[in-house]
C-alpha cells in the first residue's frame, strides 16, 4: 500500500499540474467556439410555409411574437373554380427581450415555417432593437443547419 | 555614491534613494501582483488571465487599474471618523517603505544598512497593524470593524513566529545588519565547501519554513486571510475604501509581500550575492544584485502565492492555536539546536 | 471503465456501518417519544467556556444580506452576534419569489414544462421529470422504454452537473480561490453532452408528455462515455484538492451537525439527511420512476453528519451517478422516444403527488387537474425550502465564518426555496 502524502502537499502539486497544463479558454471574440447543432440560438422564420394560423404566437409562455395578416383572393387553380382566399403575412414579430428561448413554438407549428439556428451573434446595445422582423428573421434562415443524422438504436420517422 | 565614484553630497544622495524607493516600491507591487495574481493564479486555474490589455498578454492591466481606481470618486461614509479614516491608508504604505530602507541589492545599493537592519526591518513592517486596526474602526461598518479585529488578533499573534525564525539567522551571521548577512552567506563554506557558498536556508529549513508561514500570516493571505475573507466579510477592513485611498491599501499588500520575499530572499537564500567562490568582483555585482536578488524574491513570492491559491482559509481561533501552541514551540526549538550546532561545530 | 471509489480506509468502514435509521414516509418515530437523545459532539463549544467578566460586549445584529457573496443568491440571514459568535440566526427568504404556482394556473402544460426548469437552474433536468411524471400517471400512459432510458441518463448528467459545482464552490466558500474553478471547467463537458442533445445548456426543456422532444445526436453516447472519464478525474482531484486538505477537515469536521431524527423532522432531505446516516433515497427506496429499477447503484451514507459528511457524500454520489450513466449507456434500447399522444393533450380529471430524488433532496408535485390543457393547481416542493428551515436551530452558538461553511454545505439554491 503506497504512503498516503499528506493532503497539504498533494494540493499544491494539482495546482502546480494545472499550472503547467494548457488553459482551457476560449479567447473570444478572437476565437470562437462552434456550437452544436442543435443549440437554441435565434429563431428564423420560412415566410412562405406560414399560413398566419397564429398557432405560435397563442403557444408562446412569454406573448413575445406579434402576427398580423390578412386574406387576398387568388384567381383559381383550375379553369372555371372557385376563387381561393388566402392569407398572407404582413407582420411577424419576435421580441428577443420577452422570449424564452424554450421552442415551443418550432415544435407547435404545422407547417414547418420556423426553425431552430445556432447563430448567438445578434446583441443589441439598446432594448428596443431586440425586437425583430420578418425581414430579419428571413435571413436566419440561411444559419439554420441541415437536420443531422440521429444516434444508433433511433425510430427511423417514414 | 561609491558607485559611480561621484561626491554629490548627502543631501542629494538622500534625495536619490528616497526617489528609487517611492518608484520601486509600487512598480514592486505592481510586478508581483501581475504576475502572481493575474496570471500564475490564471494559470493555476486553468484559464489565462488578462490577455489584452496592453496587447501582449495584458501587462498594462494592473496600470490600467490603477488609472481606474484614480478617477474614481472619492466617498467617505457619512458616520465615518474622516480624519481617520483618511489616515489609515498612509499608515499601512508608510510601514511598507520604511522596510525597504534596509534591503540591500548590491554592495552598496542599499538606503541604509543599520546594524541592527533585521530587527528594524521586522518592527517596522509591525506598525501596519494600526493602519488596519483605524480603517476598521474608523468605516463605521460592522463588517470591516470584524475584520480588523481579527486582523489585530492575527497580526499580532504571528509577529512572534516571524522574529523567532530570525533569530537562527541571526545567531549563524552573526550580525543584525543584513549586509553582513549576505556576506555572511556568500563567503562562508559548508564543511570546508564552498561552490555554494552557505545559503542559510540549508540549515535553517525550519526557519525558513517558519518564516514563509508567518509572513503569510502577516500578509493576511490565505490560509490566514480571516480579515479580509472574501466569500464572508468582502474584503473585511477595506470594505468602505474607494478609489484611490484602496489603491493604497493594494501597493501596501503588495509591496509588503515585495518587502518580505526580499528579506526571505536576503535572509535565508543569499540576498544580491552569488557564492564568493565563483570570483565575481564587487563592481560587477553592483550592475548584476539587483538581478540576482529580484530572481531570488521571484522564487519565494512564488511559494508564497502557490500557498495562497491552494488551501482554504483557517478559522480565527484555528489559526491563533496554529500560532501560539505550534509555531512559537518550533521557533524556539530551533533557536536552541542552531545555538547548540553554533558552538558545537 | 468503473474505477473503485477512492475512500479512505477509516471513511469507508465508518461509513458503511453507519446506522440504519429508518425513515419511512418521513415522519421519524412514534408521536409519543420525548425528547431525542443529545449528541456530545453538538455541544463541544461548551469545553472552553469562558468567562466575560468586564467586556459586556453588545449583542450585534449582522445582516448576511440579500446581496452577500455566501449565501448562494438573495437570501437573508439576520444573524444576532455575540462578538463572533451567534446567538440566534433567522433566515428570511422571498427576494426572489416569482410566483411559479400562479403561473401554472395559466398555462398549458408544455409551457408549464419550460417554466419550471428554471426553478433549481443548476439541475434543471431533474424539475420537469416529476411534473412530467405526474401528467403522464393521470393520463395513464407510460413513456416508451427508450425515454425513460435517456430521460434518467440526462437526470444523472445534471445530477452530476450540480454536484461539481457544489465540490468546487463549497472549497470557495471555505477560502480556497482555485475549486471553484475547477468546478466550472468540469461542468463544461456535461453541459455541451446536454446542448447536444436538448439545445439549451442550462433549460433543456426537452420533457414532454408520452416522451422526449428529440432523439439523441448522432455520436451522443460515445461523447457521453469520454465526459464520464473527466468526471471521474474531476472527483479525484477535488478529493486531492479539498477533501483531503487537512486545513478543510479542520474547517468542516463536527460544524453543523444535523442530528437524523431532527433532520428527518424538520424535512431535510436528499445528500444532507444522508451524510447524517439516515440510509433513503427514493430512487430505490420510494415509487419506482424512470429506469432506476434497473440499474444497481449504490447510496451513500455518512455517519457523521456534519459539513464534510455532506462534501464527502456528494462527492461519492457525483462517482456514482457517473457510473450510473456508464450502465445506462450500456443498457440503451432502441425505440421509438415518444407514445401515441394527442396532438392537443387534455389531462382527465385527477389529482396526484409524485415525488423524485432531485439532486438538491426530494422534490415533488402535487397536480390538480380538471380535465384542462393547462393544470388546474399545481403545489411545488422543493428540496431547499425544508432544507433551510433548520437553520435557526442550526446556527446557534456557532462562529460567523462557520455560518458560511455551515449555508456550503447544505447547499441550497434560491430559485428552489422561493420559487
Amino acid at each position: 500500500m503506497k504512503p498516503k502524502l499528506p493532503g497539504l502537499v498533494s494540493g499544491l502539486g494539482v495546482t502546480l499540474k494545472t499550472m503547467l497544463k494548457p488553459a482551457v479558454t476560449v479567447q473570444y471574440p478572437h476565437e470562437r467556439e462552434d456550437p452544436p447543432a442543435r443549440a437554441r440560438g435565434v429563431i428564423a422564420l420560412k415566410e412562405e410555409n406560414c399560413t398566419v394560423c397564429m398557432l405560435c404566437a397563442r403557444q408562446c409562455p412569454d406573448w413575445c411574437i406579434y402576427i398580423e395578416g390578412h386574406k387576398e383572393k387568388r384567381p383559381p387553380r383550375r379553369e372555371g373554380g372557385r376563387e381561393r382566399s388566402v392569407s398572407v403575412l404582413d407582420r411577424f414579430d419576435i421580441d428577443y427581450a420577452l422570449c424564452m428561448y424554450c421552442g415551443i413554438c418550432v415544435e407547435v407549428c404545422p407547417f414547418d415555417a420556423l426553425f431552430w439556428s445556432p447563430e448567438y451573434e445578434y446583441s443589441e446595445w439598446n432594448i428596443a432593437r431586440l425586437l425583430h422582423d420578418k425581414k430579419k428573421l428571413g435571413e436566419w434562415m440561411e444559419s439554420v443547419p441541415e437536420p443531422e443524422p440521429l444516434e444508433i438504436g433511433a425510430e427511423v420517422k417514414r | 555614491m561609491g558607485m559611480l565614484a561621484i561626491d554629490i553630497g548627502w543631501g542629494s544622495t538622500l534625495a536619490i534613494k528616497t526617489i528609487v524607493i517611492l518608484i520601486l516600491v509600487p512598480t514592486g507591487a505592481l510586478i508581483l501582483g501581475y504576475t502572481f495574481l493575474l496570471k500564475v493564479m490564471s494559470h493555476m486555474q486553468s484559464r489565462l488571465g488578462p490577455m489584452d490589455p496592453g496587447g501582449f498578454h495584458g501587462w498594462f492591466q494592473l496600470v490600467g487599474d490603477g488609472i481606474k481606481f484614480i478617477q474614481k470618486e472619492d466617498i467617505t461614509p457619512e458616520q465615518a471618523d474622516k480624519r481617520v479614516f483618511a489616515f489609515a491608508p498612509a499608515v499601512v504604505v508608510i510601514s511598507t517603505f520604511l522596510v525597504f530602507l534596509v534591503i540591500p541589492a548590491g554592495p552598496d545599493l542599499v538606503v541604509k544598512d543599520l546594524d541592527v537592519g533585521v530587527f528594524y526591518a521586522l518592527a517596522v513592517s509591525s506598525l501596519s497593524v494600526i493602519g488596519v486596526l483605524m480603517a476598521g474602526w474608523a468605516s463605521a461598518n460592522k463588517f470591516s470593524l470584524l475584520g480588523a479585529l481579527r486582523a489585530a488578533a492575527q497580526l499580532i499573534a504571528y509577529e512572534l513566529p516571524l522574529l523567532l525564525a530570525v533569530v537562527g539567522v541571526v545567531i549563524l551571521a552573526g550580525t543584525m545588519s543584513l549586509q553582513g548577512i549576505v556576506r555572511a552567506q556568500s563567503t562562508e563554506s559548508i564543511f570546508g565547501f564552498d561552490g555554494i557558498g552557505f545559503p542559510f536556508i540549508l540549515t535553517q529549513i525550519i526557519g525558513f519554513t517558519l518564516f514563509l508561514v508567518a509572513s503569510q500570516a502577516e500578509l493576511t493571505q490565505t490560509p490566514f486571510d480571516m480579515p479580509v475573507a472574501e466569500s464572508e466579510l468582502v474584503a473585511g477592513y477595506m470594505v468602505e475604501y474607494t478609489g484611490f485611498r484602496f489603491l493604497f491599501f493594494f501597493i501596501g499588500e503588495f509591496g509588503t509581500a515585495f518587502a518580505f520575499a526580499a528579506i526571505a530572499a536576503t535572509l535565508f537564500l543569499g540576498g544580491w550575492a552569488l557564492p564568493a567562490s565563483w570570483g565575481i568582483s564587487d563592481g560587477v555585482m553592483r550592475f548584476l544584485g539587483p538581478g540576482v536578488l529580484f530572481a531570488k524574491i521571484m522564487l519565494v513570492a512564488f511559494l508564497m502565492f502557490w500557498v495562497r491559491f491552494t488551501y482554504p482559509r483557517l478559522r480565527e481561533d484555528q489559526l491563533q492555536a496554529l500560532a501560539w501552541k505550534f509555531l512559537i514551540p518550533i521557533g524556539l526549538a530551533n533557536i536552541l539546536l542552531t545555538a547548540i550546532f553554533k558552538v558545537a561545530f | 471503465m468503473n474505477r473503485p471509489p477512492r475512500v479512505s480506509e477509516a471513511e469507508q468502514s465508518r461509513a458503511s456501518t453507519g446506522e440504519r435509521v429508518s425513515a419511512v414516509g418521513a415522519s421519524p418515530t412514534a408521536t409519543s417519544e420525548p425528547m431525542m437523545e443529545v449528541d456530545p459532539r453538538l455541544y463541544r463549544h461548551l469545553a472552553d467556556a469562558q468567562v466575560n467578566v468586564e467586556l459586556d460586549t453588545g449583542d450585534m445584529i449582522l445582516n448576511l444580506g440579500p446581496q452577500h457573496p455566501a449565501t448562494h443568491g438573495t437570501l437573508r440571514l439576520v444573524v444576532r452576534l455575540d462578538g463572533e459568535r451567534v446567538i440566534s440566526a433567522d433566515p428570511i427568504i422571498g427576494y426572489m419569489h416569482r410566483g411559479y404556482e400562479k403561473l401554472t394556473e395559466f398555462r398549458t402544460y408544455p409551457q408549464i414544462t419550460t417554466l419550471i426548469n428554471r426553478i433549481d437552474w443548476l439541475s434543471s433536468f431533474a424539475n420537469e421529470v416529476p411534473f412530467i411524471d405526474a401528467a403522464e400517471q393521470l393520463m395513464g400512459i407510460l413513456a416508451p422504454p427508450r425515454a425513460q432510458y435517456i430521460r434518467t441518463i440526462l437526470t444523472e448528467l445534471s445530477r452530476i452537473a450540480t454536484f461539481l459545482l457544489f465540490l468546487g464552490e463549497m472549497g470557495l466558500q471555505v477560502g480556497a480561490l482555485t475549486p471553484a474553478f475547477y468546478g466550472f471547467r468540469d461542468r463544461e463537458h456535461i453541459l455541451n453532452l446536454i446542448e447536444a442533445a436538448t439545445g439549451g445548456r442550462f433549460h433543456p426543456n426537452f420533457n414532454r408528455i408520452g416522451g422526449l422532444k428529440d432523439d439523441l445526436p448522432w455520436g451522443w453516447v460515445n461523447d457521453t462515455r469520454t465526459a464520464m472519464k473527466t468526471v471521474f478525474d474531476a472527483c479525484d482531484t477535488f478529493e486531492d484538492l479539498v477533501a483531503g486538505n487537512e486545513i478543510f477537515e479542520a474547517r468542516t469536521r463536527s460544524i453543523g451537525i444535523i442530528p437524523a431524527e431532527l433532520g428527518a423532522a424538520y424535512g431535510v432531505s436528499g445528500s444532507n439527511l444522508r451524510a447524517s446516516g439516515v440510509d433513503w433515497d427514493l430512487r430505490r427506496d420510494g415509487k419506482p420512476y424512470l429506469a432506476y429499477p434497473e440499474i444497481d447503484f449504490r447510496v451513500w451514507t455518512h455517519p457523521d453528519g456534519d459539513s464534510f459528511a455532506r462534501y464527502w457524500v456528494r462527492l461519492q454520489e457525483t462517482r456514482e451517478a457517473a457510473r450510473m450513466v456508464l450502465q445506462l449507456l450500456d443498457q440503451l434500447p432502441s425505440g421509438p422516444i415518444m407514445t401515441k399522444v394527442p396532438l392537443i393533450i387534455k389531462v382527465p380529471q385527477g389529482e396526484i403527488w409524485v415525488e423524485t430524488e432531485n439532486p438538491l433532496g426530494q422534490m415533488g408535485y402535487y397536480v390538480f387537474s380538471k380535465g384542462a390543457t393547462g393544470p388546474f393547481r399545481v403545489k411545488i416542493r422543493s428540496a431547499s425550502f425544508s432544507n433551510v428551515s433548520i437553520l435557526p436551530w442550526l446556527l446557534r452558538g456557532v462562529f460567523v465564518p462557520d455560518v458560511i461553511t455551515i449555508l456550503g454545505s447544505l447547499y441550497f439554491i434560491l430559485g428552489d426555496i422561493d420559487r
